[in-house]
């Protein structure tokens, strides 16, 4: 076991050299320059030139990556040109952010989903089914920035209930819990939870018709067992499932939403690079999708070495 | 098969008793959340500006105009500043931090300012010719302790006449130039003077001192910044020009990009007022009950003309046919009503604007006309390439813009291919010039132009050794008399006759058709009508002081 979870751990080396390598070319192959952002239009070619050199731009682009990858590797992803902030301080600040809309979001489209899913599975071909059906089917189509913008228009511009934008009334920096922030993460959360509630209410649609399907519910029933004892085995036998593809939407929100936090206005990920890649900044830019990619990557080997740990016939596959 | 039978009826009754139970265990569950938006303090205006940060705080503000809008003349004084009073007549230059200043009488690139006396920073310590010499240092000086290169890069480039400068008592600064050059006092517009005791307070340290800056303003900034997302802003009482103490409580700066969640914002009281609302959501904004405010102020949407050898331009027929085949008016139906037909180069009204005796109207017969005299017909038809973005500060609507024009042009015999970049990348090809391969042989850049100053409203654009990479002449036009006249400007002191010598240079840009003129943008700006005193001033920066908001 111990083995296997290093030997999967080596393989991260190549891959996360290969995803820095890509993130940093695509990046210097965009056209655009990082100056444009930060001079004046009419800054005199030396001064130019005196920045390209401060910000190290100037080098060959081999020399940039490697001077860059050295950093980085020592936790060090260097200042914003835009900003002039230190590059991990804003990912992190902007990473929390993202995190906590990210849970929100799975968590509300967790619940909806299981119920759509459970009740569609349990009636199926019914129009209970259809119903339930038709709103994941919406949930998982939607483009959710368009989704955004009219719960917008109903429930801030209209009815006035819900903030349209921001992190907080003071910011996010407050971190502070109540009424007064969670009012702003409502719209977001819910906008960004309607295509893993699709997703999982898909998903445990058929779960659950297959598992009622299944000899065992009959001996159950025959044995005499009330519908909740027997409703309580199909959950039982639909969880592992349901929570793996969960897992999945959660790894997947996290990475934040640019469409989303940029209709919200709402301080993450998303946010910051969509700023980066109008200023063309380009430490913020390497910095953030880095960080992203190694989330992803990470989240894979810890699937691959739970799944392992779970079902040792994976290892020797 | 009777097997299967009992087990499809026995499947029928675990469903239907699992739906039975189901349907009546069922609950409904209510959400409510009638709640309104939290009750704010009186007095407090918050902004949705179009920037995706808040503009540095130090003292030399980043993001261009929208920065030293919000972030520069707020917090600190430069020592001329802009006449923001008044909405009906183009603004010039007043005292600032300097009551008078004058150029030597024999030696003209010798300059004294006279300070105002008794003026103090927000952290207590005064200012004096000392602090402007340290602010210059700050800037200019790269050996200097306080030398900040990201200020530096922001306030270099806008005083490229300074040569030296010393304090010569605490209430006089003399400051020397390279050559004779009587826009110092434009240049100068834009040098904001930031304390040199709260840098030392702050540990000499320019990030320290973004957290907790300190100006002259009538603003201060003492808490409230959050990075990417807010910057709160309060009256200085004790600001030394007692007309312009802020009147409102508060001011809250919130970056806001994307422009319908500006809209959205606004709509929602969330924020109280909005930079450039987009030119589609006017109506509703109207519509809502809220105020959209425009005026005239010194910004053009034009094409500039590559005077490269081979460019059709040189021909000045063919640029007065393209001059006379844009339907401005129809243009501003499009745009909403929200833009200022060109007249010339120069928004119509303004002090420069002279006499000039081309006319920009719309007639495609004498478009024809001048194309055929050119030498150009049916058969010989121009074909060019000309740079556009998708969108950007100051753009409008460059795609449905330039589209009518594309269409207008073709009827006279113009054939234009665009390329289509976004903003920054034709910010690059415009400082690159039309020679340089980034600009892929294209004969013109539809670019909008900040013309607020002499040098950034005519002289960069068409002097002979600006043409890059020194400069902004995007075409290499050289025309030694424009030459002579821009000398005139810099050598006549006497602001009247400087007026009188600009006016000569515009004339001259619209008669001889230097570039395709279209329109003025009109700063649009829509708020709450709770909002009251905003005097929007004919100018790129607003004065917030005389702001009140009704409860």
């Amino acid at each position: 076991m111990l083995a296997y979870g290093l030997k999967r751990l080596l393989h991260v080396i190549p891959v996360a050299i290969g995803v820095s390598i890509v993130c940093f070319m695509l990046i210097h192959i965009a056209p655009g320059d990082p100056l444009a952002a930060i001079l004046p239009s009419d800054a005199s070619a030396e001064l130019q030139a005196e920045m390209r050199s401060f910000y190290g731009l100037d080098k060959p682009l081999p020399v940039q990556y490697a001077l860059w990858a050295w950093r980085a590797l020592h936790g060090d992803l260097g200042v914003s040109i835009a900003s002039g902030r230190p590059v991990l301080g804003e990912i992190l600040s902007a990473s929390i952010n993202s995190i906590i809309l990210a849970v929100a979001a799975t968590m509300i489209g967790f619940t909806f989903g299981a119920v759509l899913g459970f009740l569609a599975g349990v009636f199926r071909g019914t129009w209970i089914d259809r119903i339930a059906s038709a709103i994941s089917m919406i949930g998982v189509s939607v483009p959710h920035y368009w989704l955004g913008m009219v719960l917008v228009i109903v429930f801030s511009v209209r009815l006035g209930w819900l903030p349209a934008m921001g992190g907080g009334p003071g910011g996010s920096d407050g971190k502070a819990v109540g009424w007064d922030y969670l009012r702003y993460l409502i719209l977001p959360a819910i906008t960004m939870s309607v295509i893993p509630m699709g997703i999982i209410a898909r998903t445990i649609r058929s779960l659950v018709a297959d598992i009622l399907a299944q000899d065992f519910t009959q001996a159950l029933a025959a044995k005499g067992l009330l519908t909740g004892q027997i409703m309580r085995h199909v959950i039982r036998n639909a969880a592992p499932t349901a929570i793996s593809v969960m897992g999945l939407q959660l790894g997947y929100l996290l990475g934040g939403s640019i469409l989303i936090e940029t209709v919200f206005s709402w301080p993450g990920t998303g946010f910051l690079l969509n700023g980066a890649i109008f200023s063309r900044d380009l430490p913020v830019l390497q910095g953030t999708i880095l960080v992203l990619a190694m989330f992803f990557v990470l989240v894979n080997l810890v699937v691959d070495v739970l799944q392992s740990a779970i079902d040792p016939r994976i290892q020797r596959s | 098969m009777t097997h299967g039978l009992i087990h499809i009826l026995c499947k029928a009754s675990i469903l239907g008793r699992v739906q039975k139970s189901i349907i009546t265990g069922a609950t409904a569950v209510a959400l409510a959340a009638a709640v309104t938006g939290t009750a704010l303090a009186a007095g407090t205006l918050r902004i949705g500006m179009t920037a995706s940060d808040i503009p540095l705080t130090t003292g030399q503000p980043d993001q261009g105009g929208e920065g030293q809008r919000f972030m520069g003349y707020t917090v600190y004084d430069s020592l001329v500043e802009w006449d923001l009073t008044s909405a009906d007549k183009p603004s010039s230059l007043v005292p600032g931090l300097a009551l008078s200043w004058a150029v030597d009488a024999t030696d003209k690139s010798k300059w004294t300012f006279k300070l105002r006396e008794g003026v103090k920073f927000h952290d207590g310590s005064p200012f004096n010719a000392d602090t402007v010499v340290w602010n210059l240092d700050k800037l200019l000086k790269t050996d200097a302790p306080q030398f900040d290169k990201r200020q530096s890069a922001q306030g270099k480039s806008r005083m490229p006449a300074v040569a030296s400068y010393k304090a010569i008592d605490p209430l006089t600064v003399e400051i020397t130039t390279k050559n004779p050059d009587a826009t110092l006092p434009y240049q100068l517009s834009w040098i904001l003077m930031s304390s040199p005791a709260n840098w030392e307070t702050q540990g000499k340290n320019w990030d320290t001192v973004a957290q907790k800056p300190s100006g002259t303003g009538p603003w201060k900034m003492e808490s409230g910044f959050t990075p990417r997302e807010r910057a709160e802003l309060t009256p200085n009482k004790e600001y030394w020009d007692t007309k312009r103490v802020p009147k409102l409580d508060k001011l809250v700066l919130i970056p806001l990009p994307e422009p319908n969640t500006r809209v959205a914002a606004l709509r929602s009281g969330e924020v109280d007022w909005i930079e450039a609302p987009a030119p589609d959501s006017i109506a509703s904004l109207k519509d809502a009950g809220l105020t959209v405010v425009t005026n005239s102020y010194p910004h053009n949407w034009t094409w500039h003309f590559s005077r490269v050898e081979g460019s059709p331009w040189n021909d000045i027929r063919v640029r007065k046919a393209a001059n006379l085949a844009v339907d401005r008016d129809g243009l501003n139906e499009l745009l909403g009503g929200l833009s200022i037909p060109a007249q010339g180069f120069m928004p119509p009204n303004h002090q420069w604007f002279g006499n000039p005796t081309f006319k920009l109207s719309y007639n495609i017969e004498e478009a024809k006309k001048l194309m055929a005299e050119a030498g150009y017909g049916p058969d010989k038809r121009i074909k060019t390439k000309v740079i556009i973005s998708s969108s950007g500060s100051g753009q409008m609507l460059p795609l449905a813009m330039n589209e009518y024009i594309q269409q207008t042009l073709a009827e006279i015999g113009i054939d234009v291919e665009y390329e289509v970049a976004d903003w920054n990348t034709v910010i690059n090809i415009w400082r690159a010039g039309a020679k340089d391969p980034s600009a892929k042989g294209a004969t013109a850049i539809n670019y909008s132009y900040f013309i607020q100053d002499p040098f950034t409203g005519l002289i960069r654009h068409l002097q002979c050794n600006l043409a890059p990479p020194a400069g902004t002449n995007w075409g290499y036009y050289c025309d030694p008399e424009m030459d002579a006249l821009f000398d005139k400007v810099r050598n006549t002191f006497d602001p009247v006759e400087q007026d009188k010598v600009l006016q000569q240079i515009h004339e001259k840009y619209v008669n001889e058709a230097l570039f395709l003129m279209v329109t003025h943008d009109v700063n649009p700006r829509a708020m709450s009508a709770k909002v009251k005193g905003f005097v929007q001033a004919q100018n790129w920066f607003q004065d917030f002081s005389q702001i009140t908001l009704e409860p």
